[in-house]
């Protein structure tokens, strides 16, 4: 059998602040497999975030075991590119190339000319080579979510993470991102870890879905996704089908008072 | 309903005045020079000379009007002066002696800030060094250290420099600490994903995140040296027959050569003006303002 590329195997996670301890996810399980897009869904408070950062490495489970290649994470490193939400994760005095060539030369290894060569490549990829030599603050929102794709790309990481990546953009510039997202990943057959508490937008990304239900986060399913939001059986929409799995106790409850 | 649905069907196109993909392109002007004028009067500095020369005018006719020189020289009367000692050597002397003393003790207050800094975001012992440091120095004005400086370094360079690192150093320590503070969570997790080391992640990611406050630290610095250095001049500020500027204001107003003192004032006020407007002002456009990091 395929040896999973991150596999989480009960992973408890917790954030710690002066005064409290708080559960973020509660012995969740799964294994992302080479070439999926895999989607952490679910409403805010359950977890997905911060099971992103722990791929990331940048906290570890206090209960569980997190593998990337069958080897615990225990920091961060450039093996595994980040996407961030916001705008501000491009380096501000840095411009379009440069920030794309740093993350090569720091975290690849890379020499000056190689980076920016292959910067440069990616700059292209996504369309962005009239503004190769801007600052990030001259460019638009979606714009430096390209970048920043670009940036993770170009570091050819085992695996992409990406927290909500499209989340602060205007629907329009989302509904392009996400199939510039889905044709960039055709092409280069990228690992994505992808986090959304969108259903429409899991359903359209994902090859997998894994659903999480809040407060501690915990597993609730795990959904294949042929990529559209198709009908099974029994006629109902895989979308109504994961909405009821997300929200079946707050349903209940609901019928219940009724 | 066969009605809605032919209507949809009906796409009706804006008219756009024959401008086609071309045209368009040609229109999609992102940036056009302005008219020279108003270039000018867009530049602070041509409306700030304008200002300078206002105030010289005013200076002058009040000072004919006073007309006592004791008390106030005329402009011109300044402006003589300040040719004559600058053309006697006198006032070069005096400034060359005052301005290495000042980098001297910036620099060795910048280097001590920055030790003071590193140590403080590599424990939090050490930052909580700094905070106490910075809470109980930096109202000190660091004039009032002097007659210590001197009890403990002597009538020298080694007492003017000490209260020159402590007015640079708390100032800078402070902004920079705040600054890295203010490093975005997501830009930290940024750097942290390249795998650099402390050193590189400190100078490659928070030195630059915080440059918009270390660069106001390092202005306040180096105002407050400024202000200390021509102060504890007054106070002492000549070894063996050569003195700084401080010195000089001090003993020419001894002299009753008032034109002179304020040529000496003068020269404080442009050397200081040069260095806010132009060094700190070209640093500034060159990197937060070309990052648009700039508040």
């Amino acid at each position: 059998m395929e040896r999973p590329l991150v596999s989480a195997e009960g992973v408890t996670l917790q954030y710690r602040s002066e005064t409290t301890i708080t559960t973020a996810t509660y012995r969740v399980s799964f294994d992302v497999m080479h070439g999926d897009r895999f989607v952490l869904l679910g409403p805010s408070g359950c977890g997905k975030s911060t099971l992103l950062k722990a791929i990331g490495g940048f906290l570890e489970p206090v209960e569980g075991k997190l593998l990337l290649n069958g080897a615990p994470i225990t920091r961060p490193g450039p093996d595994r590119a980040f996407v961030f939400q916001e705008f501000d994760q491009l380096l501000p005095w840095k411009t379009v190339l440069e920030n794309i060539a740093f993350a090569l030369t720091a975290g690849r290894g890379l020499d000056r000319a190689a980076a920016a060569e292959r910067a440069r490549h990616f700059i292209e990829k996504v369309g962005l080579t009239k503004f190769t030599d801007n600052y990030p603050h001259m460019l638009s929102g979606g714009m430096k979510q390209r970048v920043a794709i670009a940036r993770a790309m170009a570091a050819e990481p085992e695996v992409l993470l990406m927290d909500e990546p499209f989340a602060a953009l205007d629907a329009l510039t989302r509904d392009r991102m996400q199939a510039e997202l889905l044709r960039l990943c055709e092409e280069t057959k990228f690992t994505v870890v992808f986090v959304t508490h969108s259903i429409p937008e899991a359903i359209r990304i994902g090859t997998r879905i894994l659903l999480l239900t809040p407060h501690p986060g915990q597993a609730r399913a795990e959904i294949h996704c042929p990529g559209r939001d198709v009908a099974d059986a029994s006629g109902r929409l895989l979308s109504e089908r994961i909405h009821e799995l997300l929200f079946e106790r707050e349903l209940a409850a609901d019928a219940a008072h009724a | 309903m066969p009605d809605d649905a032919a209507r949809a069907d009906k796409v009706y196109e804006v008219d756009t005045g024959g401008i086609d993909a071309v045209d368009a392109a040609r229109i999609d002007v992102v940036e056009r020079p302005r008219s020279l004028w108003r270039k000018i009067c867009s530049k602070g500095s041509i409306r700030k000379t304008f200002l300078l020369a206002v105030l010289a005018l005013v200076w002058e006719i009040y000072g004919r009007q006073i007309d006592n020189e004791l008390v106030l020289p005329t402009f011109l009367d300044t402006m003589a002066a300040l040719g004559g000692a600058l053309a006697s050597g006198e006032l070069p002397a005096a400034a060359g002696y005052t301005i290495p003393i000042l980098l001297f003790g910036y620099f060795a207050g910048l280097a001590i800030a920055a030790l003071l800094t590193a140590l403080a975001t590599a424990t939090r012992l050490g930052a909580d060094l700094l905070e106490t440091l910075t809470a109980m120095f930096n109202p000190l004005p660091s004039i009032a250290l002097l007659p210590l400086a001197l009890l403990w370094f002597g009538l020298g360079q080694g007492a003017i420099v000490f209260v020159l690192i402590h007015a640079v150093l708390w100032a800078v320590a402070l902004n920079t600490f705040a600054g890295f503070k203010s490093v975005s969570p997501t830009l930290r997790m940024v750097g942290q994903n390249y795998g650099l080391s402390h050193p590189a992640y400190i100078l490659r990611i928070l030195i630059p995140g915080a440059f918009p406050s270390i660069l106001t630290g390092l202005k306040i610095g180096w105002a407050f040296a400024w202000r200390t250095l021509i102060a504890a001049e007054l106070v002492f500020g000549a070894q063996g027959g050569t003195g700084g500027l401080g010195w000089f204001i001090y003993e020419r107003k001894n002299q009753l050569l008032i034109a002179d003192v304020f040529a000496g004032l003068l020269t404080v006020i442009v050397f200081g003006l040069v260095v806010e407007n132009v060094i700190f002002k070209t640093v500034e456009r060159r990197t937060v303002e070309r990052w648009g990091m700039s508040s």
